[in-house]
């Protein structure tokens, strides 16, 4: 393997590259977009289910025909990167939207009762004291969505663009176990420092749980 | 969008190699196969470390490490390793809902509250009286969340099997591609939604039978009349 | 108080990170796809998902970086009905082609009859290339489809051509890439020139390990494998003759979008096509199958000993 890495290091480092671009990328303009999306099934009630719904058959869609199909609806390139990150933003959003929603469901009514008390406007309490309380909640579906989407990428190598995906196909097609095992072991890899970061993030802007979890024990 | 090759009848005949009724069986096969093996693993592991408390870190975080692994990735080296066949799919799959079903029957596990565990114990149960008839009741409802989400996962994913050269509703995606007829990739599409929003919605009527009427708040008159 | 809001703070401050890295990163990946021919200088080589195509399509890589010219590689694309896409709307500028399965895809209702020399097939193929595109000079190295079975099954019914195979594919599977189904060089030329017709067809992989694999292991007992893959040799598998030229020739050309060829792509990727033999080609081809060889070495290896860089 390490053979293998010295004489295709270009080749491995391009894909991984791509690869984060790849994952990372939807990962952003998905939370971007679920925050609002989750408010508002929040803010008006009668659209939770609805969300709930629309985001499980979303995501019930196999990626490797969204890969196929968004060229089709956006008209763009067959080989586009762009299809990749859009299907990956769908899954995303997907994925948070509801848990954006659970999370701001789950704030006890007591604290926006008191935010409320204190002066808060709808908008204030939003930002200063719901999102924040709501925070660890949809942290915890940041992970799973971006880890999720790390190990989704690979599938479009099936259609010539998937990050290290394509060393799994490369492998595949020669019967050569070194270019997969890299491309897994390089997968997981990422998958887990994307992961460690946003739980540093989520240690560092919720200082509180921390506390309180220590008091607890 | 072109609808014809989902709404051709031929397609929908039985018994036809390629035709729908066969491609959903197998792919529902698959589906299935993989559950149960992942069910077989993760079931007991998740009960004992709730259960027990021993190994919290390692159900956590072996967890998250299946989450990551790319199933694709995966499919390709097994395949690689033990040449074509079922066992290969099969593997990728169970890899894929081990996570969901470990992690979710742990949380449920943890979730439940402790004073009802130490009132059965006051009443004498044994340990494992406590864990099937007290512990595994109350999170169920999570635990089959957990399944639930697996369900969908392995549905949507039993399609990598066909770039394997096996069989389920991801050949009309393989297949579709290969000879660009976009109808057919999106027939295989439709038709997967459609499969794991039915299943999803089976086994949410599975979950209201198998709750405890108890735990759900409905009413408690069908308990007594179920016991 | 003050921390609540301090992280209310905080967390507005990395919403705002990440919208903007966001719209800031929106940028990169995309530029990678639209920059390719338009903005002339480079040149967007693709391959089909095959090793030989991505072997060719390496070489004419190097080839054209030995010159001077920028390269940004696609490999591993797909069959020919999704790369052919990928070359009309410009994703790629140039990838390496068959002549005869090129005129068959490009033809409506197959490839003409007749026409089953290289010459004649370069002609013909040149009237039917899509608006935009051109070939360059074909190569004399084929790499044609062929029906291949295994030692046993050839002794066993005694097959030595495709005609062979008529009284007993009744019972046999077999196996080649799902757009086989389809093509006329596939299924159904095979019914209609040789009156075969196959109990069962496995939809696999192009020539690939999947078929290479199934023929092994008896999943199948035909197997459409491409005559220089090493894998025939390696496995002794016996390749049944083509007597009526259902394939037809099968020369390796380079297929270019025009707006990205001048003369120096064009003396880069002829200079390629003289010095390519069928012979030659199989041997690189091992190396990268069989000795498993990373496709850049191999290429680079053709090239300086043909005396091309």
């Amino acid at each position: 393997m390490i053979q293998y890495l010295q004489n295709n290091y270009e080749v491995v480092l391009t894909a991984l590259q791509q690869h984060v671009w790849l994952a990372l990328l939807p990962v952003l303009l998905g939370f971007a977009i679920a925050l609002p999306v989750g408010y508002l099934a929040v803010r008006f009630t009668w659209l939770y289910h609805p969300l709930v719904n629309v985001c499980g058959v979303l995501y019930s869609i196999p990626s490797l025909a969204l890969f196929v199909f968004l060229p089709v609806l956006l008209g763009t390139k067959v080989l586009s990167p762009i299809n990749i990150v859009v299907a990956l933003t769908i899954y995303t959003v997907a994925l948070l939207a509801r848990t954006v929603a659970d999370g701001l469901r789950s704030v006890d009514p007591l604290i926006t009762q008191a935010a409320t008390a204190m002066g808060y406007r709808r908008f204030g309490r939003l930002i200063n004291v719901e999102l924040p309380v709501a925070l660890p909640v949809i942290l915890a579906g940041l992970r799973v969505a971006t880890v999720a989407n790390i190990s989704l990428v690979s599938v479009g190598a099936l259609i010539g663009v998937g990050g290290l995906g394509q060393l799994f196909t490369r492998g595949f097609q020669l019967f050569y176990l070194e270019p997969i095992l890299v491309g897994i072991i390089l997968s997981v890899l990422l998958a887990g420092i994307a992961d460690l970061v946003i739980v540093l993030i989520q240690r560092a802007v919720t200082p509180w749980a921390r506390f309180q979890r220590g008091g607890a024990a | 969008m072109n609808f014809s090759y989902l709404f051709d009848p031929e397609h929908w005949e039985l018994g036809v190699p390629g035709g729908f009724p066969q491609l959903i069986l197998s792919h529902l096969g698959y589906s299935a196969l993989g559950l149960l093996l992942g069910v077989i693993i993760a079931l007991p592991v998740g009960l004992y470390i709730g259960h027990t408390g021993r190994g919290s870190f390692l159900a956590i975080n072996a967890g998250n490490a299946g989450r990551s692994l790319p199933t694709l990735g995966l499919l390709m080296l097994m395949v690689t390793l033990l040449g074509l066949g079922l066992l290969p799919v099969l593997i990728a799959l169970t890899v894929l809902v081990v996570p969901p079903i470990l992690t979710s029957t742990y949380a449920g596990m943890r979730a439940v509250d402790h004073g009802v565990v130490d009132a059965a114990k006051g009443m004498g149960m044994r340990p494992l009286q406590v864990l099937f008839r007290v512990e595994f009741p109350m999170a169920l409802p999570v635990i089959m969340g957990g399944f639930r989400s697996a369900a969908l996962q392995v549905i949507a994913t039993a399609t990598v099997a066909a770039s394997v050269g096996l069989g389920g509703l991801g050949r009309l995606l393989i297949d579709g591609l290969a000879v660009n007829d976009y109808s057919r990739v999106l027939a295989g599409a439709v038709v997967v939604a459609v499969l794991a929003v039915a299943l999803d919605l089976i086994l949410a009527l599975v979950q209201r039978w198998v709750v405890s009427p108890g735990l759900s708040g409905r009413r408690v008159r069908r308990a007594t009349a179920a016991t | 108080m003050s921390r609540i809001r301090m992280v209310g703070a905080a967390v507005t401050g990395i919403a705002l990170a990440l919208s903007l890295a966001a719209c800031g990163a929106d940028e990169d990946p995309l530029a990678q796809e639209t920059g390719a021919a338009s903005s002339g200088g480079a040149v967007t080589v693709g391959s089909a998902n095959f090793a030989e195509s991505e072997l060719l399509a390496e070489i004419y890589s190097q080839a054209l970086e030995s010159k001077g010219v920028e390269v940004k590689r696609s490999f591993n694309i797909g069959a020919r009905e999704l790369y052919l896409k990928a070359l009309n709307d410009g994703s790629i500028d140039l990838l390496p082609e068959y002549n005869g399965a090129l005129l068959a895809a490009l033809s409506t209702g197959g490839a003409p009859e007749g026409v089953s020399k290289p010459e004649d097939v370069l002609g013909a193929l040149k009237k039917v290339l899509p608006a935009g595109t051109e070939v360059l000079e074909q190569s004399t190295a084929e790499d044609k489809d062929t029906l291949t079975v295994t030692a046993e099954t050839a002794a066993k019914h005694s097959l030595k051509t495709i005609e062979d195979l008529k009284a007993v594919a009744g019972q046999l599977t077999i196996g080649a890439g799902p757009e086989w189904g389809e093509r006329y060089q596939g299924l159904k030329g095979l019914k209609e020139v040789y009156g075969v017709e196959f109990k069962e067809f496995k939809p696999l992989d192009a020539g690939g390990p999947l078929t290479v694999n199934a023929l092994k292991g008896g999943q199948i007992d035909v197997a459409n494998i491409f005559s220089t893959d090493s894998s025939i040799v390696t496995n002794k598998f016996v390749v049944l003759e083509d007597p009526k030229s259902l394939y037809l020739a099968e020369n390796i050309i380079p297929l270019i979008r025009t707006e990205a060829k001048n003369d120096t792509v064009a003396g880069a990727l002829n200079a390629v096509s003289a010095k390519l033999t069928t012979e030659n080609l199989t041997s690189y081809l091992a190396q990268v199958q069989v000795d498993k060889k990373d496709t850049a070495t191999v290429a680079k290896a053709f090239l300086t000993e043909n005396g091309l860089v």
